[in-house]
């Protein structure tokens, strides 16, 4: 790549600015990005008192975890003062089954559409792309009579359901993507050999598939977690996800606006995509990357 | 791909099964993506015929809802919005991703750090964001009370509750989450360039700036297409923001159409006109997804 030491007339004086320039810069993004992380965070640990004084960027005077307390299992929201836990748990009971149905359909149908060019395949997966970019708005009216004629409607049940079907045309996606870089060979001595279509599937392009699975589960886990148009149109009360629920906490008017519990309600609704994005970020951007550069 | 066994043998059930098993695979998710999005498409479309209030009606009457649409000031106002916002949000996020990219492309020691923290805020959902940057918009007790504090007593930071600026908060939120993304995208294709071109240049005595202006960025052209349309739809699609950052206030001044539509259909009981702002928004995405995936497929298959 371009490398600015390797520049024939940046040498001495002129280099060391030009590197203090990048650095400067680089750095001055660097807190513009973390400026909301942190105030969110000083803004939890504050008391209501210390918050009034008006000082947004100063740190707390004391850690005090009073709000985080609160928020978790005691503020209100609606008529339920329980915090957020129980749609904590509602988001963890939808996000897991409707990750792993749609991680497995999109996993059969990437092998099936990329491996096995039957006639209309590339008409199928065209169709299923586009469902990729479907605002979703254009769903929601029949959805909320389907799921009402199916018995499910404002449950965690249904919400499985939506996001299970909205998920296959990403999942299906990444399979496709990444099998067709898998080379045809493969599949074809198998064949040969006598292996059917599942045995193939198992012992062959499983094994190798380990990148593209953490991808595929990743992107879905962060995008049914922290979806919430679905969840806001389908759920009252008790079968909310978290994101309804946080939304709801902020403006549920109160006495007394209490902006510390706010916070720590945003950061623990943010924490579980927080940490799967520390803890494989690799992963993560490879699944924002795959639907936008040719493969 | 048959594989019938050899022999003259007439294939038994099993082995004709076997055959169509690749399409009996996929054949669920179609068919549930099928009626599930396609069949529900027509199915909005439909109602956006009729003149289906609070609950669906199956009545036609023509256009009727789209004259509604179109006369509506809320509609004009939100449908501007997304004009003002998807501008501002698709030039800021490639412009501040690209620059962060060339800027990390310079051999910078602890780049891995920095693209963390510049790609967190993808990781988090709107509503936290939204809940994040209200907070710290807040005239009263963030950032224009904050530099007040310090000295600066004329400071005024008001956008949040201002009706004709209040579009713009939006855009600053999403540029801050989107900005990042776009960097990533810019930063693995500037290192899937060919070193070959580059070592030339410098060889042939051209400078950085050149480089990057004459060689690099024309050559990322692929790039910033996909960024634009991933941009687009993402603008056209956006609701959670500005419900959590705004509520879409002042009064109505920063709707956008996702917003408008979710009004009518859950809150004004006018589901015809709800669903005729849905097909709206549709067309607008499919105006700019069908070329590009069809370019994009068609681009693959003979490559």
């Amino acid at each position: 790549m371009a490398r600015a030491e390797r520049l024939p007339g940046a040498t001495g004086k002129r280099r060391l600015f030009g590197r203090l320039f990048i650095w400067s810069l680089l750095l001055f993004a660097a807190l513009v990005y973390l400026a909301p992380l942190y105030v969110v965070l000083a803004t939890s640990l504050k008391d209501l008192a210390e918050i009034r004084a008006g000082a947004l960027l100063d740190l707390p005077h004391e850690l005090n975890f009073a709000a985080w307390q609160a928020a978790w299992s005691e503020a209100c929201i609606g008529v339920r003062c329980e915090g957020l836990k129980p749609y904590f748990l509602n988001s963890l009971l939808m996000s897991i089954p409707a990750v792993i149905i749609s991680t497995v359909l999109g996993a059969l149908s990437g092998f099936a559409l990329s491996k096995f060019r039957f006639k209309g395949a590339n008409a199928i997966f065209s169709l299923m792309l586009f469902g990729c970019f479907i605002p979703l708005q254009i769903v929601i009216l029949p959805m909320a009579q389907t799921l009402g004629f199916l018995g499910i409607a404002n449950s965690i049940s249904g919400l499985i359901l939506v996001h299970t079907i909205y998920g296959i045309s990403f999942t299906t996606l990444f399979f496709r993507n990444f099998y067709v870089t898998i080379p045809d060979d493969l599949v074809k001595a198998a064949t040969i050999d006598g292996a059917g279509f599942f045995r193939i599937f198992w012992r062959i392009m499983l094994p190798l598939s380990q990148p593209i699975v953490v991808v595929a589960i990743i992107w879905q886990f962060t995008q049914i977690w922290n979806e919430f148009l679905l969840g806001a149109s389908f759920t009252s009360g008790g079968a909310q996800p978290v994101t309804v629920a946080l939304n709801n906490l902020i403006n549920t008017t109160t006495s007394v606006k209490q902006y510390n519990v706010d916070m720590a309600a945003a950061l623990i609704a943010a924490s579980p995509t927080l940490l799967v994005y520390i803890i494989a970020g690799r992963y993560f951007v490879r699944g924002l990357t795959a639907g936008a550069v040719k493969g | 791909m048959s594989h019938r066994p050899a022999g003259n043998k007439r294939p038994s059930v099993l082995d004709r099964l076997s055959t169509v098993l690749p399409q009996l695979v996929v054949a669920p998710s179609f068919l549930l993506i099928l009626f599930f999005v396609y069949g529900f498409i027509i199915w909005t479309g439909y109602i956006s015929f009729t003149n289906s209030r609070m609950l669906p009606s199956y009545e036609l009457e023509g256009f009727r809802q789209y004259l509604r649409l179109f006369a509506m000031d809320r509609w004009d106002v939100a449908f501007n919005n997304l004009l003002i916002f998807g501008g501002f949000y698709i030039s800021l996020s490639i412009v501040i991703g690209c620059l962060l990219a060339v800027l990390l492309d310079q051999r910078i020691r602890v780049e891995g750090t920095l693209r963390t923290i510049y790609l967190y805020p993808m990781a988090v959902s709107f509503i936290v964001t939204g809940t994040a940057w209200k907070w710290m918009l807040n005239p009263s007790l963030g950032i224009e009370s904050y530099i007040r504090g310090l000295g600066w007593e004329s400071f005024r930071f008001d956008w949040i509750v201002d009706k004709d600026m209040a579009i713009y908060v939006v855009v600053i939120a999403a540029v801050w989450q989107a900005s990042g993304f776009v960097m990533a995208l810019f930063l693995s294709a500037l290192r899937s360039v060919d070193q070959e071109i580059i070592k030339a240049a410098y060889l042939d005595g051209a400078s950085t700036t050149r480089i990057y202006l004459g060689i690099l960025l024309p050559s990322l052209r692929p790039v910033f297409l996909s960024a634009f349309v991933i941009l687009a739809h993402l603008a056209i699609k956006s609701f959670d923001l500005v419900v959590a950052l705004t509520g879409g206030g002042p009064g109505y001044a920063s709707t956008l159409p996702a917003n408008f539509m979710y009004e009518m259909t859950f809150r004004r009981n006018q589901i015809g006109l709800g669903a005729a702002s849905a097909v709206m928004m549709l067309l607008t995405v499919a105006a700019i997804m069908v070329p590009y995936l069809y370019s994009e497929l068609r681009g693959k298959r003979h490559g």
